[in-house]
C-alpha cells in the first residue's frame, strides 16, 4: 500500500477577527496557498476534497453546499466530515490508502468572530434532556474536569498555568498566531475565574482563519516535491457522548487514539521516538492531561515536566512549540490543522523563529472540544522509512 | 487490481418508519445497528469502526450531533466519523464505511444513517430555511418545494413530459411499498388521486411529495477475509461515486443533474461497467419527489435524456419490468427520514441481491445493483454500485 505525505500547506490567519474577509474569501486564499505550494491544479489533479465543519458554527443547516466554488471543486468529488480538520486528515489518508486516489485535498477554517453567541452554540452540543436543562456556561463541564483531574494527579494549578506562559511565549515568533504575550506566571494565576479552578487567561479565545492541505500517494509526492511530510499513522476515537459515564481524569478518548496511531506509525516508545509534540490545549489543563494519554510521560507526570522546563521549546520534548491553541487563538474546527501545520512547517525545517532543531517524528493531536470525548492523534515524519 | 481491497457488506438492518415520538434518535440507531449486527451474526465488540450519516442538527436542535448519536450507533470507545453531504448522506455514508476498509486500516465497519424530523417543530421544513445563502435567497423566504417546482417545471418544459407521465412514479412507488414492512406511506393510488392532491407550489402536488418521518438504517461492512469466514452470501462494493457542483444553483441548467451523471460516471468506471442499462440489473435512484427519479434515472445514464417518462410509461422500470427501479417504494412509499432512507436504499439493493427481498424481490437472479442520493442545493450526487 502506498504511503501518504503532505505535500502542500496553506494558511490564512489567524486573527482574532478577520473582517475583512469571508469565510469564502479565507478559504479561496488558503487554498491557492496551498495548491501553489503543492504545485497542483485543483481542477486537474485533485481526486478528492475533504472539507470539516460543523452546521451550527457556520450557521447554516447544511454547509457543504458553501464549499465547492472558492476551493476549486465544481463538479468534483467532494464531502464533509462533520469533525475536526485532523479527523479530515484521517478520511484523506485512508481515502489515498485505498489506492483508488492520488491525491486528496482537505480544508478547515475558523470564522467565529461570525458567532455572536459561540457559547450558546456550544450549550446546544449538550444532552438535550438530561445536561441542557441545568442551564449555565457549557464550560463548566471544564471546570469540573480540570478540577477532577488536579485531585486525581497531584497536579497544581502553578503547574497548569505554567501551560498558559510558555504557550503564549511561543507564539510570539508565529506569524500565524493571535494572541502571543510575554506574561508571567502570577498574571495567569490573578486573572479572573471563570469556571473553577480554571481561569480566565487559561482558556484560549476564538479566532478566525484557514487552512488548506494537499495530501498525495507516494508516487505523486515524490514526483511533486522534495520535502514531502509522511503520514506515518492516525488514530481517532470517541470515548462516550455522557458526561455521566466518562473517565473525567484520564483523557480515554485521545489515549485509545494514539495508540491506534502509534500501531500504525511503528511507534513502541512514544516519549523517546517522538520529537516534538502539538497538542490540544483548549484549556491549559488539557495540555497536560492529554500529554499523559498521548503517553508522552506517565499518568500525573506532565505538570512537573513542565515546571521543568522539559517541553519548552529549547526543552528535552517541546510541547506547542507554536503556542498552542493557547497562543494561536481557538480554529474551532480547524484547531487540529492548526497543530498538522506546525507539525508540518517544523519537519519542513521551515518554523523561522520557532524551529525546533533536528526533528525527525512530529505529533499532532486534536480534541473536539466541550463536550466531547472524541480524540485524534497523527504521526508525522519527514524520512519515509 | 493489484494492491486494492474488495470490501463486502454482510448484514442491514431498517426500523420502521414513522413519526417515533418515544424513541430518541440514539435508540433509533440502537435499533437498526442491532438489527445489521444479528443479521451479519456478528457483535458489536467485532466492530472496529463506526461511521454515521445524519443530516441537518438543526432537526434535533443539537449541536454536533454525531457527537451526541456516538453511542446509540455503537461508537463507545471506537474509531468514529460522521460525514454530511446533505441528502446525499444516505448512501454516502457506506461510501465512508467502504474506505474505512477498503483502506486496510479496519477489517470492519458498521455503517449507521438516522435521522428524527418529528422533533423539529413546527415542520422540519423550517430547518430548510437555513439552507440558502443569507444574502442573496434567504431573504426570499424560499423553501424547498418550491426550488424544486422551479426544477421540475424545468425537466418538463425540455422533455415535453406531462404530469401524468410524472405521477405514475409516485402510483408505482406506492404501491411497491404495500409489501415493505418499514413503510410509512405504502398505498394503492391512481394517476388521477395524484393530479387531484393539493398543489403545494405548482407543478408540486401532495402525492408528488415524499413524507417526512422518523428511522434509522444500519449495515455491516468486512474486509473480503472476514466475508469469506463469516458468510457464503456477501454482496461486493464494486463501485463508489461522488460528485458537486456549485453552490449558485441558479446559474445551472435544471433539466439535467450532470452531477449525478459525474458520481455515476466514477462509480461505473470503478466497478467496470460499460453500459449501464444492460450490466444493471435494478436500481434505487433518490426519489424524494416523483420527477426526481426520472431526472436521475436520466443522470444515472439508465436511459437517453428525456426518455425516462416513456420507460415508466410502459411498465419497464416495475418490479416485474426489465429494469426494475425503486422496488423497495423508494422515499415516496418507504417514507423519507433523510441519511436512513438513502442507507434505506442501499439495504434494499442488498436484501434484492441475496435474493432476500421477500415479497418485493424481483425475479430473475439480479446480479448488480445500484443506489444513488442527491442533495445539497440540487447538487450532490452520491451513487453506490453492488455486485452479489
Amino acid at each position: 500500500m502506498s504511503e501518504v505525505a503532505i505535500v502542500g500547506v496553506g494558511c490564512v490567519g489567524f486573527q482574532p477577527i478577520l473582517p475583512e474577509l469571508s469565510y469564502k474569501e479565507l478559504m479561496y486564499e488558503a487554498a491557492v496557498k496551498a495548491y501553489e505550494d503543492a504545485g497542483v491544479d485543483p481542477r486537474k489533479d485533485v481526486d478528492v476534497f475533504v472539507t470539516c465543519a460543523e452546521d451550527y458554527l457556520e450557521g447554516f443547516s447544511i454547509f457543504d453546499e458553501f464549499v465547492p466554488d472558492q476551493i476549486g471543486a465544481v463538479l468534483r468529488p467532494l464531502f464533509t466530515v462533520s469533525g475536526d480538520g485532523l479527523l479530515g486528515l484521517a478520511n484523506a489518508y485512508m481515502l489515498i490508502k485505498t489506492g483508488h486516489f492520488d491525491t486528496v485535498v482537505l480544508e478547515a477554517h475558523s470564522k467565529a468572530s461570525d458567532l455572536l453567541t459561540l457559547m450558546d452554540v456550544i450549550a446546544f452540543a449538550l444532552d438535550p434532556v438530561l445536561n441542557r436543562p441545568l442551564g449555565g456556561h457549557p464550560y463548566y463541564v471544564a471546570g469540573m474536569e480540570m478540577n477532577r483531574y488536579l485531585h486525581d494527579t497531584c497536579t497544581t494549578v502553578e503547574q497548569c498555568a505554567e501551560v498558559v506562559v510558555k504557550n503564549k511565549r511561543n507564539s510570539c515568533g508565529n506569524p500565524y498566531a493571535a494572541y502571543g504575550a510575554n506574561i508571567t506566571l502570577d498574571q495567569v494565576l490573578c486573572s479572573a475565574m471563570c469556571f473553577y479552578p480554571l481561569k480566565k487567561l487559561e482558556i484560549s479565545m476564538p479566532a478566525d482563519g484557514c487552512i488548506v492541505m494537499v495530501l498525495a500517494s507516494e508516487k505523486v509526492a515524490e514526483k511533486l516535491t522534495d520535502k514531502p511530510i509522511w503520514v506515518k499513522g492516525v488514530g481517532w476515537c470517541t470515548e462516550t457522548p455522557n458526561l455521566e459515564t466518562r473517565d473525567w481524569s484520564k483523557a480515554v478518548g485521545t489515549r485509545l487514539a494514539a495508540e491506534m496511531a502509534y500501531k500504525t506509525a511503528k511507534i513502541h516508545n512514544p516519549r523517546k521516538e517522538i520529537d516534538f509534540a502539538e497538542i490540544n490545549d483548549l484549556f491549559a489543563y488539557k495540555e497536560l492531561q492529554h500529554m499523559e494519554a498521548l503517553k508522552l510521560c506517565a499518568y500525573g507526570e506532565a505538570g512537573k515536566l513542565t515546571e521543568e522546563g522539559i517541553t519548552a521549546r529549547n526543552g528535552e520534548l517541546p510541547v506547542n512549540p507554536s503556542g498552542g491553541l493557547l497562543g494561536m487563538g481557538y480554529g474551532l474546527e480547524a484547531s487540529g490543522t492548526q497543530k498538522l501545520l506546525e507539525v508540518v512547517l517544523q519537519l519542513r525545517n521551515e518554523a523561522g523563529t520557532r524551529q525546533v532543531s533536528d526533528v525527525e517524528v512530529g505529533l499532532a493531536h486534536a480534541w473536539r472540544g466541550i463536550p466531547t470525548t472524541t480524540g485524534i492523534a497523527a504521526v508525522l515524519s519527514n524520512i519515509k522509512r | 487490481m493489484f494492491g486494492k481491497k474488495r470490501v463486502a457488506i454482510v448484514g442491514a438492518g431498517l426500523t420502521l418508519f414513522r413519526r417515533r415520538l418515544k424513541e430518541t434518535g440514539k435508540e433509533l440507531s440502537y435499533e437498526a445497528s442491532k438489527m445489521a449486527l444479528d443479521a451479519a451474526g456478528m457483535e458489536l465488540r467485532d466492530m472496529q469502526s463506526v461511521v454515521l450519516g445524519t443530516a441537518p442538527d438543526a432537526f434535533d436542535g443539537v449541536h454536533m450531533k454525531g457527537e451526541y448519536l456516538a453511542d446509540g450507533a455503537g461508537a463507545y470507545r471506537k474509531p468514529y466519523t460522521r460525514v454530511f453531504v446533505g441528502g446525499g448522506t444516505g448512501v454516502f455514508t457506506p461510501l465512508a464505511g467502504w474506505w474505512h476498509v477498503a483502506s486496510g486500516q479496519f477489517d470492519s465497519c458498521l455503517v449507521v444513517a438516522e435521522e428524527k424530523m418529528s422533533s423539529c417543530y413546527p415542520h422540519p421544513q423550517y430547518a430548510f430555511t437555513t439552507i440558502f445563502d443569507p444574502i442573496l435567497e434567504r431573504p426570499l423566504g424560499m423553501n424547498l418545494i418550491w426550488i424544486f417546482a422551479l426544477e421540475m417545471h424545468r425537466y418538463m418544459h425540455k422533455h415535453g413530459i406531462t404530469k401524468e407521465d410524472i405521477a405514475r412514479v409516485s402510483v408505482k412507488n406506492k404501491r411497491n411499498a404495500l409489501d415493505h414492512p418499514c413503510a410509512q406511506l405504502g398505498a394503492k393510488i391512481t394517476v388521477e388521486d395524484v393530479l387531484n392532491s393539493e398543489i403545494m407550489a405548482w407543478p408540486v402536488q401532495r402525492l408528488d411529495v415524499s413524507p417526512t418521518s422518523d428511522g434509522a438504517a444500519a449495515m455491516v461492512l468486512v474486509s473480503e477475509d472476514v466475508a469469506k469466514e463469516i458468510t457464503d452470501n456477501p454482496v461486493w462494493i464494486d463501485g463508489v461515486g461522488w460528485c458537486i457542483d456549485s453552490t449558485l444553483w441558479t446559474n445551472r441548467d435544471l433539466y439535467y443533474p450532470d452531477y449525478v451523471e459525474c458520481a455515476a460516471r466514477m462509480a461505473y468506471k470503478m466497478a467496470g461497467i460499460k453500459n449501464p442499462p444492460k450490466e444493471i440489473d435494478l436500481a434505487e435512484p433518490y426519489d424524494p419527489f416523483d420527477y426526481k427519479e426520472l431526472h436521475h434515472m436520466e443522470g444515472l445514464l439508465l436511459c437517453k435524456k428525456g426518455e425516462a417518462a416513456k420507460l415508466t410509461a410502459e411498465g419497464v422500470t416495475q418490479r416485474d419490468g426489465d429494469l426494475p427501479i425503486n422496488p423497495s417504494g423508494g422515499l415516496l412509499g418507504v417514507g423519507n427520514p433523510i441519511a436512513a432512507a438513502g442507507l434505506m436504499k442501499v439495504c434494499e439493493i442488498f436484501w434484492q441481491l441475496r435474493g432476500e427481498a421477500g415479497k418485493r424481490q424481483i425475479p430473475g437472479d439480479p446480479r448488480t445493483g445500484l443506489a444513488q442520493a442527491w442533495g445539497d442545493l440540487m447538487q450532490y450526487g452520491s451513487v453506490i454500485v453492488l455486485r452479489r
